[in-house]
């Protein structure tokens, strides 16, 4: 069986891949610290008023 | 057997090399707009009444900021074909060939995304509403339909860049009032000022590229009449807020004293139709523009701050 035609990236190619990996894992790891913080700055002192 | 081919080699023949960096992705956000975005929204969120968290407003001018970015980005990515064709847009990221379409186009439909979720969840969903609205205001309805259609397109589009006061407001009031109104107002009748002084002087590039604006349509005469018309709306205008208790007196000094001056340049691009005189005329009221709305919200934000520090 013949194999599915590939694109084989040129060194400047694989850097931007790499980079723009980069880019979206620290975007996303902002976001993931920035919803926390927001979320604690919600609750507030509610965290400690909840039944329990 | 596994067949192999390269994307460079096209590119190349095609003459292009994508060597996109940070600031470019950066200068399709349009990092001007956005100052004047944080700044009007800033004000808006500042003199809301109600109290945010420091760092839920933070939040909030920041997904507001990235939002108009995205909006920046997608504007680009769909007027990529004129822009190449035009002096004042020709060095923009994609006709200069520094990030690809599809590039702009998945990094301006990210951000809409993020930033709409992100000040819908974390702030309120009226803000978020309504920047959802702004973001698919400018792209669809200015962008894609009334830009290259009529020639009031910047009396229409214009709305979008006058939202972020409204949006700033919403992120603490959770609403539209009249003043959050009147922000939007000023900043709505301020635009076709603005960017028809600089569509005068630029208007053969629009003609080149069939874009209808204004003086290429109605010619450079009714296009002056109105720059009078709106100049004359908008320097009252301004001064509203100090009368329903949105700015106060130092806020209506100013704005009287800017608007006046607005109007003496409006009147002097009105009088001087030809010559280098008409070009200098609308280069000083397009300059003058700028700097007049950054007035008018800077005063009106430290007015805010002040009154608010002081309660």
């Amino acid at each position: 069986m013949e194999d599915e035609p590939k694109i084989a990236l040129t060194p400047a190619e694989a850097k931007r891949q790499r980079l723009r990996s980069i880019a979206i894992a620290l975007a996303l790891g902002f976001l993931v610290i920035l919803f926390y913080a927001a979320t604690i700055i919600r609750l507030g002192g509610n965290v400690s008023n909840r039944v329990l | 057997m596994s067949t192999t081919t390269t994307i460079d080699g096209d590119l190349e023949t095609a003459g292009i090399s994508f060597h996109s960096t940070v600031s470019d992705f950066l200068a399709l956000m349009k990092p001007r707009v956005m100052t004047l975005v944080v700044l009007t929204a800033l004000t808006g969120l500042v003199a809301a009444p109600g109290t945010i968290h420091p760092f839920i407003g933070l939040i909030a001018i920041i997904a507001i900021s990235v939002g108009a970015g995205a909006s920046g980005a997608l504007n680009m990515w769909y007027d990529a074909d004129i822009d190449a064709q035009m002096a004042r847009t020709a060095a923009r990221p994609i006709p200069r060939g520094s990030v690809s379409p599809e590039e702009a186009l998945q990094f301006g439909a990210v951000l809409s995304v993020m930033s709409v979720m992100t000040l819908g969840v974390i702030v309120n969903w009226v803000a978020g509403a309504l920047l959802a609205m702004t973001i698919g205001y400018y792209l669809f309805v200015y962008t894609m339909w009334l830009k290259r259609l009529t020639p009031h397109n910047i009396v229409i589009g214009g709305a979008a860049g006058a939202f972020p006061p409204m949006i700033g407001w919403a992120a603490v009031a959770g609403n539209v009032t009249i003043e959050s109104i009147v922000m939007f107002l000023i900043i709505f009748m301020w635009t076709p000022p603005h960017f028809w002084a600089l569509a005068l002087l630029r208007s053969k590039d629009y003609e080149r590229v069939g874009v209808p604006m204004l003086p290429v349509v109605a010619g450079a005469r009714a296009t002056r009449v109105q720059i009078m018309i709106y100049s004359v709306i908008l320097a009252p205008l301004a001064v509203v807020p100090s009368f329903i208790g949105l700015g106060g007196i130092v806020y209506g000094i100013t704005a009287t004293v800017l608007g006046i001056m607005f109007l003496y340049l409006a009147w002097n691009v009105w009088r001087f139709t030809e010559g280098p005189e008409a070009d200098k005329a609308c280069r000083k009221l397009f300059g003058f523009s700028i700097l007049y709305l950054y007035l008018l919200f800077a005063v009106l934000l430290g007015e805010q701050l002040v009154s608010k520090l002081l309660a």
